[in-house]
């Protein structure tokens, strides 16, 4: 399946997108190399890469057009916006119970907060 | 690309390709050297993510439109491995 035609102004809008698409994903990968710790690095990547590869789909999206491989795009983008914060808190949650140390004085939970009852 | 495409599009998806793959490669450092268990997870996760990036270029750039769906496929399996490994760390198994 090939695309139809691409007339100057979708091939500027998809040519916008991946520009977007590329400076998140670069935003996402030095945060994951520079910042301190895991959770830091998870705030950095998880909102960028999400927001990058999203970008190169909406690119796909508007290059094939409303049906065949343009709607896997938009499927794709829904996916990317529901698994990223889920995965993201998943794997927070497993290393607050590894028992991975937070960067400088933060505490967790709350020390000052009368203590709550974690459910498990 | 279809030959009638503009020039310049074709640049930006292989600029957009070649920004992609240096990313991955760089991310590939933290998988190395990430301290703990769940940095290394985060590391391959940013790395599924390009690559999911990198499928919908290809995808552009080679006409191949299918690429796309395995941009998704990587998407999903990505995160079934991301949730089945922190499972892992803090259950001690993946199957109960």
């Amino acid at each position: 399946m090939t695309a139809a035609e691409v007339g100057l102004l979708r091939a500027v809008v998809v040519t916008a997108l991946i520009a977007v698409g590329s400076f998140f994903l670069f935003v996402g990968t030095v945060g994951l190399l520079r910042l301190p710790e895991v959770y830091n690095r998870l705030h950095a990547t998880s909102k960028a890469t999400t927001i990058g590869a999203a970008s190169m789909f909406l690119a796909g999206f508007v290059y094939y057009g409303p049906g065949g491989q343009g709607l896997t795009s938009l499927v794709g983008i829904l996916f990317l916006f529901l698994t990223a914060p889920t995965g993201g808190h998943v794997i927070a949650r497993a290393a607050q119970r590894m028992g991975v140390e937070f960067y400088g004085r933060a505490e967790w939970p709350d020390p000052m907060e009368p203590a709550e009852a974690e459910d498990d | 690309m279809a030959s009638s495409d503009p020039a310049f599009l074709a640049l930006a998806v292989q600029a957009g390709l070649v920004i992609a793959s240096g990313l991955t490669l760089l991310a590939g450092y933290r998988v190395i050297r990430g301290p703990t268990t769940p940095d290394r997870v985060v590391a391959l996760d940013t790395i599924g993510t390009n690559v999911v990036a990198i499928a919908v270029l290809f995808a552009l750039q080679t006409g191949f439109a299918s690429f796309v769906l395995v941009g998704l496929v990587l998407a999903i399996i990505g995160f079934i491995s991301t949730i089945t490994v922190a499972n892992y760390v803090t259950e001690g198994d993946i199957i109960r």
